[in-house]
């Protein structure tokens, strides 16, 4: 068994292993923790196989973005020192069936794609799918798969270096999208500005009727 | 085969990172003592104070671990190591010469970026899972400045590599052999403040002074280790140390010519040695060696340099409030990284064919004189402070001390 085999089989048992204590464990941040090393192994399966660039971003979008806003999350909204979660039996049958069909729906779908369970070799696609190769696909320089539809680029033009498969496109449009959620989540959660007295407690002179803050934030113009 | 060589590699960078941290501990002692006058690192530990290393080091080794009552013990334990496992898997893709690099990556900087950000994750844990408010207070700060951190962090990372036209370490800074103008910090002007917006950004990254609120000891007794001891609490700072240099790696390695000597008319040292001792269509293997030995001291030397800049910051400004620095972050290096993105994009395609071989000659040119004038006026100023019983102040003056100026004590 060469190296890089018994490192896949580490790393998947690892992954493995890990994404099954998430599930088990019923304390948020411990949860949180073992999905660091769910997401890290999965990472570390993309370094594996060579995309170094999907590899490195799994691991600075998930483990050093999202996983820190899980744990964050709990830390600002937690009311005691240590969350746990209670789950009834009913929750987990219903996450049992959800799960299970979707790894039916995922084992159906590469039996059904690729019944005799052949390997890129023996498929003809030799190299690999590295990050040069990607970024060229994302440009539409490089014919990719899976074959891709949508165009940053008009049908009909012919460029010497570029196909008719461009991700940029939509790599933007998604772009977008996401910065149009965090936005609304910006706006819906921002502080309500609590509205000054009415006209009628306003005094003469104009001066400022904020009420006074034990002593620290009092205006200029009160004390005069 | 692979496997020896991988552990050989590995065992190389734990060395590196954690005799470098003991270095920076003792550089860390002797800064601080000279630049605030403090009376025991300038005295005390033998010669040059090699030895008070050696007993903290004796310390942390011997000290009682312990875990407290209200500690989430799995958690706790974990914090120190992801922590330490983040600062030192971004070693991997650092180069330290001309193809001397643990992994070869086409994406260096992108992937030491990502490794980098993982660390903050430990340092969550640690302060969540200690069980006390000053540690969870300390890992929430963090959070928050790493997280924003970042992306400056990454914007500023961006810009010369815009300029290069690649991601791979070890290229870039092989297009920047040659004279000192050569490098990129001098490209530009957005690349040069790139430079300093990015070393703005690594040193809050690093969470060092004045950015250190994660561990503010006026305020929150130790931040997020303050329930820790012996050797998982100096774990975390040899991920601090580790971090600190490796941040200080990338900026030589992106704006300061890696190990580009700067000498004019020196081109890139391993290949000009292999076909010195060798020939141009037979390079000699001994003459690589030898050049890239030469390339790892000047590489190294240029990353100690910048870490001892972050030391010399961090004992000369004061802490800023938390909501400095997240204003820092957001209100400024944010939009001044985006405008350097934008900028050096529009001088790549529009105004760089006109102005590129003179620029970078004349803002090198100014930034030597202007080092030149600095080094002049510091050398030749002599100190208006009174001299203090330590005599620390002393130390760039020449001559007998002016008696009106001897502190009677």
């Amino acid at each position: 068994m060469a190296l890089t085999d018994v490192l896949f089989y580490l790393l998947a048992a690892m992954t493995g292993i890990c994404a099954l204590a998430v599930v088990v464990t019923q304390n948020i941040v411990r949860a949180a923790a073992w999905l660091l090393f769910t997401l890290a192994g999965v990472s570390g399966l993309f370094f594996l196989l060579g995309a170094d660039f999907v590899g490195a971003t799994q691991l600075l979008v998930y483990v050093g973005g999202t996983l820190v806003l899980v744990v964050f999350g709990v830390m600002l909204t937690a009311q005691s020192p240590f969350v746990n979660m209670r789950i009834s039996a009913a929750e987990w049958g219903i996450a049992l069936a959800v799960g299970l069909v979707l790894y039916g729906v995922l084992a159906a779908s590469f039996l059904i794609s690729n019944p005799k369970g052949v390997g890129d070799a023996q498929l003809g696609r030799e190299e690999m799918a590295d990050s040069i190769l990607l970024g060229q696909a994302l440009l539409g320089q490089w014919q990719a798969s899976p074959q891709g539809t949508m165009s940053g680029l008009p049908a009909d033009i012919h460029l010497r270096n570029r196909l008719a498969v461009s991700y940029l496109l939509p790599f933007e449009i998604v772009s977008v999208h996401l910065l149009v959620v965090l936005i609304g989540a910006a706006y819906l959660a921002r502080a309500k500005r609590r509205r000054l007295a009415g006209p009628a407690s306003l005094p003469v002179d104009g001066t400022d009727v904020s009420p006074p803050v034990d002593g620290q934030e009092q205006p200029l113009g009160a004390q005069t | 085969m692979d496997l020896v060589l991988a552990i050989v590699e590995a065992l190389l960078l734990v060395t590196f990172v954690a005799g470098s941290a003991v270095f920076f501990i003792w550089l860390e002692r002797k800064v601080a003592g000279r630049i605030q006058d403090r009376l025991g690192p300038t005295r005390v530990g033998g010669r040059f104070g090699w030895l008070q290393t050696i007993a903290d080091g004796i310390k942390l080794l011997v000290k009682e671990d312990l875990i407290p009552a209200d500690a989430d013990p799995m958690l706790f334990r974990l914090g120190p190591y992801i922590a330490f496992c983040g600062a030192f898997t971004a070693y991997l893709a650092l180069p330290f010469a001309n193809g001397w690099v643990a992994k070869p990556l086409s994406i260096a900087i992108f992937f030491m970026l990502a490794v980098m950000s993982t660390e903050v994750f430990g340092i969550i844990l640690a302060g969540y899972g200690s069980g006390s408010k000053w540690a969870l207070f300390g890992g929430m700060r963090e959070a928050a400045q790493m997280v924003s951190y970042e992306v400056p962090m990454a914007l500023c990372v961006l810009v010369p590599v815009i300029v290069a036209g690649s991601m791979d370490l070890n290229y870039i800074s092989n297009l920047q052999a040659g004279g000192i103008w050569n490098w990129y910090v001098f490209h530009d002007p957005f690349t040069f403040l790139a430079f300093w917006t990015y070393f703005t950004c690594a040193t809050a990254q690093c969470k060092r002074a004045p950015f250190d609120l994660a561990e503010a000891e006026s305020e929150l007794v130790a931040g997020f280790h303050t329930e820790y001891s012996g050797l998982r609490w100096s774990f975390f700072f040899m991920a601090e140390y580790g971090a600190m240099f490796a941040v200080s790696g990338i900026a030589v390695l992106l704006f300061l010519g890696g190990w580009s000597t700067g000498l004019p008319f020196v081109p890139e040292l391993s290949s000009t040695f292999a076909t010195w001792l060798g020939s141009a269509e037979e390079p000699s293997w001994l003459g690589w060696v030898i050049g890239n030995v030469i390339n790892v001291v000047v590489f190294i030397v240029k990353g100690w340099l910048l870490v001892f800049v972050q030391m010399w910051v961090r004992w000369t400004l004061p802490r800023l409030r938390i909501d400095q620095v997240m204003m820092t972050c957001l209100k400024y290096l944010l939009p001044i990284s985006c405008v350097l993105l934008l900028g050096v994009s529009v001088w790549q395609l529009a105004v760089s064919p006109w102005v590129e071989p003179y620029f970078r000659y004349a803002l090198c040119g100014v930034c030597l004189a202007l080092f030149a004038w600095m080094a002049w006026k510091v050398w030749t100023t002599r100190s208006r402070l009174p001299v203090t019983v330590t005599g620390a102040t002393n130390l760039w003056n020449r001559g007998p001390i002016p008696p009106e100026l001897v502190q009677k004590s």
